[in-house]
């Protein structure tokens, strides 16, 4: 868990308090953090003078704006077709090795939550898979293992 | 019909003098703007293929004095990833077609609503933006541009999903009418354009109708930036002119062994080996948004249309029971015509749920699960039964 202190009062500052400042607001907490706390919806509700439940109801639509506790890296396997065809499984069993961990929970030292996503675009280089905003194309069970690693430092 | 056969383009990434096609664009009026694109023929790129220059001349129409130009950046359709292709290579032509579209219908405003998948694309996207700003300045025309993020949903690529997405809220498909033409984003005439369509857009006015219409066929006019995936020994970006058959397309791209091509993503259609040489890739015959999915004899047809209707399960809004339920139903009706849990005809009584959510769904994605289902289902059903 994060405090939320001034950080949503300052992105209110930043990105204006209107309806349509909402989707920019919480998209920086998510940058910031992976994930939206319950204060930091509250947080965003009072700032925005709408009601939680409407931040909340806007957030639980978006795959991207997890209002469940994430680690600070989180890594999306694509599983749609061509992903599914050219390997993918592979990628996601290797993860669950090296990670210890099954696909929708996190590490214990919080530094990593695995999961699966829909079409990220890289079907021409399948397997493809996000960690946090960065794509990692043409996957191997090798090579995978490099890539993550270079986030465990 | 005399079919083109496949030939290689490069106009969307060939480079150009984007501030001489915009000085040209901003010194015709707006009706001329209208009319080339009108002649070009030029059909969306997304995918739904709406006619660009009606779409340009019913939000030119509109008395109301703001007015915006949306950009679609959120290509979410599975195996399309051109328009990633064309911002991170061609973003000032993207830029320069967005304000030409603004000069044709009298929008001062420009919005890029830009899927979450290509953050990272981001900072690149803005020193080209900060570049076109100090351009448009330099020429004396009043015009900018601001990026929306999504944050991976599907549904926001429907025009008026991402609306409500800009807006500030879930990304739920409004009705229709009114089009955007008339209210559209904050309830303003809003022209919205795919990427590539804004691109190719911009290449008329430089070269003219009468160049472009050379390329193409009397209902494809043009070029196409595809996007190919799948078993390919080339998977890849490719800009094809239109008009060839799937058998040439497969002549080139295939493995030798591919026995089918789903065209235009998990809501388009999939085109059997039988099927090959008759079907044409446009709007005469399959329409596509680009996506071009091959699939070898390894392949299960049945893995293929699960994994599909998995993610259409996923990616509905909800907001209408014929989508929601008919997503849901669809995929665990295969499930059990597999396991045998139903009997094969379930697979008929399967056709009809996807026919009635075509006609019944609110927006595109569920009138659209029917196309693939039953193109699979049609061709390929002792692969779903057994």
């Amino acid at each position: 868990m994060y405090h939320t202190g001034n950080m949503v009062k300052e992105l209110a500052e930043k990105h204006g308090r209107k309806r349509e400042s909402l989707m920019p607001i919480l998209q920086e907490i998510i940058t910031k953090h992976n994930y939206l706390t319950d204060d930091a919806m509250v947080a965003v509700a009072t700032e925005l003078d709408i009601s939680a439940a409407e931040v909340y109801g806007t957030a639980s639509f978006y795959t991207f704006l997890d209002t469940k506790e994430r680690g600070r890296n989180v890594i999306r396997v694509c599983k749609t077709i061509t992903c599914s065809m050219k390997g993918k499984n592979d990628i996601i069993s290797t993860l669950e090795d090296i990670l210890k961990i099954k696909v929708g929970e996190t590490t214990p030292d919080k530094m990593f939550t695995l999961l699966e996503t829909n079409c990220i675009g890289w079907c021409h280089k399948a397997p493809a898979m996000l960690i946090n905003d960065m794509p990692y194309t043409d996957l191997t069970p090798e090579t995978v293992i490099d890539v993550v690693k270079g986030y465990m430092r | 019909m005399k079919n083109k056969g496949l030939t290689k383009v490069d106009l969307i990434f060939e480079s150009t003098d984007v501030r001489k096609v915009m000085k040209k664009a901003f010194e015709m009026t707006s009706n001329e703007i209208i009319e080339q694109i009108l002649e070009s023929g030029l059909k969306g790129r997304g995918g739904a293929g709406f006619p660009t220059g009606l779409k340009w001349k019913y939000t030119a129409a509109e008395k109301e004095p703001e007015k915006y130009i949306v950009c679609n950046a959120d290509e979410g359709e599975p195996g399309t990833f051109k328009d990633r292709e064309i911002l991170d290579k061609a973003a000032a032509k993207v830029y320069a077609g967005m304000a030409i579209a603004g000069k044709a219908m009298g929008a001062r405003k420009g919005f890029i609503y830009l899927r979450g998948e290509y953050r990272f694309l981001l900072p690149q996207l803005y020193v080209e933006l900060h570049k076109f700003h100090k351009l448009i300045n330099e020429i004396g025309y009043d015009f900018s541009i601001e990026y929306r993020m999504g944050s991976g949903a599907y549904i926001c690529g429907e025009e008026s999903a991402l609306f409500e997405s800009i807006e500030g809220f879930r990304g739920e498909p409004r009705n229709k009418p009114p089009y955007p033409t008339v209210s559209g984003l904050f309830s303003k005439p809003t022209s919205i354009n795919n990427v590539e369509t804004l691109v190719t857009a911009m290449m008329i006015i430089e070269k003219g109708a009468g160049e472009y219409v050379k390329l193409g066929t009397k209902d494809s006019r043009g070029s196409k930036v595809f996007s190919i995936s799948g078993d390919t020994p080339i998977p890849g970006i490719f800009e094809l002119e239109l008009g060839m058959t799937v058998q040439e397309f497969v002549n080139e791209f295939g493995d030798g062994d591919t026995k089918a091509v789903q065209v235009g993503g998990a809501s388009g259609f999939c085109v059997p080996r039988k099927k090959f040489s008759e079907t044409i890739i446009g709007f005469e015959g399959v329409p596509t948004g680009g996506s071009m999915k091959l699939f070898n004899s390894s392949r299960s047809m049945y893995n293929v249309l699960h994994n599909y209707l998995e993610f259409f399960t996923e990616e509905s809004c909800g907001q209408c029971t014929p989508c929601r339920v008919g997503c849901q139903q669809l995929y665990k009706g295969i499930e059990m015509v597999k396991k045998g849990e139903s009997k094969s005809t379930y697979l008929n009584e399967l056709v009809k749920l996807a026919d009635t959510m075509k006609v019944a769904s609110k927006c595109g994605l569920g009138q659209s699960v029917g196309n693939a289902f039953r193109s699979i289902v049609e061709n390929f059903r002792e692969e779903i039964i057994y």
